[in-house]
């Protein structure tokens, strides 16, 4: 029923060899494209993570749209409401009434008392020099019995201090209230998705006897407050540390970070100093080391040199994943990437400088609109993005980096491309699913 | 009016209903935006994103670019990206911090248009009003800048159907069946505004005797072709057998003689509400009573710039206005995401609309064109 409207042109090439890219922005910024894969978690999915939580966005219609439906396809509906910010409420002055108003007359209407409000307020309130701490004052002392934390849905301030992401990652701990720590605890935070049991980094803490904590675990809010009970808050995402430290200072437990890498020394590095920190005995990984070379001889013996292409929203390193691959005689091709991440540089300069013929490729640069193959193509994709420009059903389904960890993550990358080089997937379907792994409906 | 909603959905706004109304015309739309319209758009409001290429973009407008007034990061980058794309025209659309900077969104245009020599529209939406507003107005302008105006009217039966948007009528083929409607009715079909028609077909608008207005987002563009060609319009989705024998009438008397009058259906004791945009709420209440004899109120969820509501029908844009119409009303036809505010008494009868629920009931939105059922 569907035709393309416009004549195919002949379209210059929107990629560049890692060769010619600079550190940290490859590309010049300019309109921006949204490419159909959607698996990434927004601030809805994450603010979800707090059990019995309810969410109240205060915005107007054009931001209220994506956030009411992400909860919609994620049948989250009871736990979210919304206050329509209209253009009178610009003119008359009364944006802080808005909120204040609008969430009490929701939470008087909501069928059972929440035991904490998520309020999201938006760019306008940024913008007209809203009262926040009035809002929220008044809420509280309205409403005493529920716990309120301050969200944002003001993506025009990702260029300036926290980014949205780490922001969000931020608030998710914002309601743990103090209580007397154990030395035996531990949480993991600022993960969407939860860790997987197979990771070195669960393996060190059940070695070590001690009781993890991690919100993508908890059921009830009463189980969530029991992270405060935490001395240590590991974190393993780089977009998590602004949250860790924040916490730190408000609890005082330890925040340490130990991040995600597909650099055996980086991973023995950042254990090792886990168990430092935590003055825990950390397990001899050398055996998972020497399975990681094994994964890696019998994926290659099987994929050989088929074209390889990774995008950035498979896991937070990208270029230290082809790097990986490369150094083991893969074919990666393409890196697809729209900016290079601090802790991805020392990556990206090695391929800079032993693999200058690697493609570089942005996502949302306007021309990659067209970019997207025709027709199947025969590659090998790592990520959601790359399966989509590249047309294959041939595809590791991972956002995030899926929970993985450590040599962990080697070892799980690997086996996971086995299987998507032996079996195709649904790939135009399983990409537009939002939030992958937050029971989307769609 | 607290302008709240517990637990029910929002409808698309009007920054994407310029770009619905324009998808298919080998333009290019830029949201004037921060972030997320894009996905919001393409994921939810969008069901050709992925078959069909269309150029619709944000402008990724960042905190200091919108205090220092920098308008000309926007204009640079939008004539890069044409001179590499070559669009048959450029719209800039609006969104909430454009509106509160003061942006100006016809200055914007006209010096993208001096640059790019390409046809640049500035449309003010403001991202706090619904999709019909934008849409409407996107209509309004492609019917001011690119209707001929040295076409003759043909000397047969002709029509124009306006407002086919998938917000209103989903990728289901009912743009095919109401096209056929008209044929069946004896009218040649100039152009579609604006599913299955080309720029270059909607520019022959302007010869047309007659123009049908299946939805609110098309009622921009009927004023402008009144006003500029004098070309009457009928106002209906043509739904059931016995209301498009109304309309088919109502057309033919427009094409003749220039008037637009539509005998109307309004039965008193409405027992049932229909919940959603005007025109396609409208039709199918005028379908039922008109079929089955029995009462029907429109619940118009949108904006209204019309004048075919009746005394029982009601404007109701949040949800405790639905609430207070509901009044008598023991049937509600509305998009699922409405059924939770329903009390367990009330009968519901679900009509998903990509407009409310967007993607998740695309699979169950009927035709209602060609099936139009008890």
């Amino acid at each position: 029923m569907l035709t393309k409207v416009n004549e195919p042109m002949e379209r210059k090439l929107e990629g560049i060899r890692i060769a010619d890219a600079d550190f940290p922005a490859p590309f010049v910024s300019g309109l921006e494209y949204a490419a159909p894969a959607r698996g990434t978690w927004n601030i809805v999915h994450t603010g979800m993570l707090i059990p019995e939580a309810h969410e109240i966005f205060v915005c107007a219609a054009s931001c209220l749209r994506g956030v009411v439906l992400t909860a919609a396809e994620m049948h989250a509906e009871d736990r979210f409401s919304t206050v329509a910010v209209r253009e009178h409420n610009l003119l008359d002055g009364d944006m802080e009434d808005l909120v204040i108003e609008g969430v009490s007359d929701i939470i008087e209407k909501l069928p059972k008392r929440p035991p904490a409000v998520l309020v999201y307020t938006s760019c306008v309130h940024h913008f007209a020099g809203c009262d926040l701490d009035m809002i929220y004052g008044e809420l509280r002392s309205r409403f005493p019995d529920i716990d309120f934390t301050d969200c944002y849905m003001n993506p025009i301030m990702r260029k300036s201090g926290l980014t949205p992401d780490q922001l969000m990652r931020s608030r998710l701990y914002t309601l743990l209230k103090e209580r007397e720590r154990r030395a035996d605890a531990v949480a993991i935070i600022g993960n969407d998705l939860p860790t997987r049991n197979e990771s070195e980094l669960m393996e060190i803490l059940r070695f070590n006897g001690l009781t993890v904590h991690e919100i993508t675990s908890c059921r009830t809010y009463e189980e969530y407050q029991k992270m405060a009970e935490s001395s240590y808050y590991i974190s393993y995402h780089a977009a998590a540390v602004a949250g860790g430290e924040i916490l730190s200072e408000r609890l005082g437990g330890t925040h340490i970070y130990v991040p995600f890498s597909f650099d055996y020394e980086e991973i023995e590095q950042g254990f090792q100093q886990l168990g430092t920190f935590m003055n825990i005995k950390i397990p001899n990984f050398s055996e998972k080391k020497r399975a990681c070379e094994q994964e890696l001889k019998e994926t290659f013996e099987l994929i050989g040199k088929t074209p390889i292409a990774i995008d950035y929203t498979y896991c937070p390193r990208p270029f230290g994943l082809a790097k990986m691959l490369l150094d083991a005689g893969f074919a990666v091709e393409k890196v697809y990437v729209d900016s290079i991440s601090g802790e991805d540089k020392k990556a990206f300069d090695y391929l800079k400088e032993y693999f200058p013929k690697l493609m570089i490729y942005p996502t949302v640069h306007a021309g990659m609109r067209f970019m997207a193959r025709k027709e199947p193509g025969s590659v090998l994709a790592v990520g959601q993005k790359a399966a989509y420009f590249e047309n294959t059903n041939h595809f590791v389904n991972v956002v995030e980096g899926g929970g993985m960890l450590g040599y962990d993550a080697v070892c799980n990358t690997l086996k996971l491309m086995r299987e998507a080089y032996l079996k195709e997937k649904d790939m135009r379907n399983l990409i537009q699913i939002k939030g992958m792994g937050c029971e989307g409906c769609v | 009016m607290r302008q709240t909603a517990r637990i029910i959905s929002t409808y698309s706004a009007d920054t994407f209903g310029v770009c619905s109304a324009l998808f298919e015309l080998g333009g290019m739309v830029v949201m004037h935006d921060a972030s997320g319209c894009n996905s919001t758009y393409t994921t939810h409001d969008e069901p050709r994103w992925y078959d069909m290429d269309s150029m619709i973009y944000i402008s990724g407008l960042s905190e200091m670019e919108a205090i220092m007034g920098d308008d000309e990061k926007l204009i640079g980058d939008i004539v890069a990206a044409a001179e590499e794309l070559h669009p048959n025209f450029i719209a800039v659309a609006g969104t909430p911090i454009p509106t509160m900077t003061g942006f100006d969104f016809s200055a914007v245009a006209e010096l993208i248009e001096e640059r790019t020599r390409i046809p640049a529209f500035g449309f003010a939406s403001t991202g706090m009003n619904t999709y019909v507003y934008g849409a409407s107005m996107a209509f309004a302008g492609i019917a001011r800048r690119f209707v001929k105006k040295d076409m003759e009217k043909t000397t047969h039966l002709s029509a124009n159907i306006l407002g086919v948007t998938p917000l209103d009528f989903s990728v289901n083929g009912s743009e095919k069946a109401i096209e056929d409607f008209m044929k069946n009715a004896g009218f040649e079909v100039i152009s579609r505004w604006a599913m299955g028609s080309t720029l270059g077909e909607m520019e022959k608008a302007g010869c047309a005797s007659v123009n049908l207005v299946v939805s609110e987002t098309g009622l921009g563009a009927a004023k402008v072709l009144k006003e500029q060609f004098g070309t009457p319009y009928v106002v209906g989705t043509p739904i059931g057998s016995a209301y498009q024998s109304v309309l088919r009438q109502a057309l033919l008397d427009a094409a003749q003689t220039g008037k637009y009058e539509q005998k109307t259906s309004d039965l008193p004791e409405s027992q049932i509400a229909v919940i959603g945009e005007g025109i396609t709420s409208f039709s199918l209440a005028q379908a039922i009573e008109l079929e089955y004899g029995k009462g029907v109120k429109v619940l118009c969820a949108a904006e209204y710039a019309g004048d075919y509501l009746r005394k029982k029908d009601c404007l109701t844009p949040d949800e405790e206005d639905i609430m207070e119409a509901l009044d008598g009303i023991e049937v509600v036809i509305a998009d699922p995401l409405y059924r939770p505010i329903f009390p367990e008494h009330i009968r519901f009868i679900a009509l998903p609309s990509e407009s409310f629920s967007g993607r998740i009931y695309r699979n169950e939105i009927p035709n209602l064109i060609l099936r139009f059922e008890k």
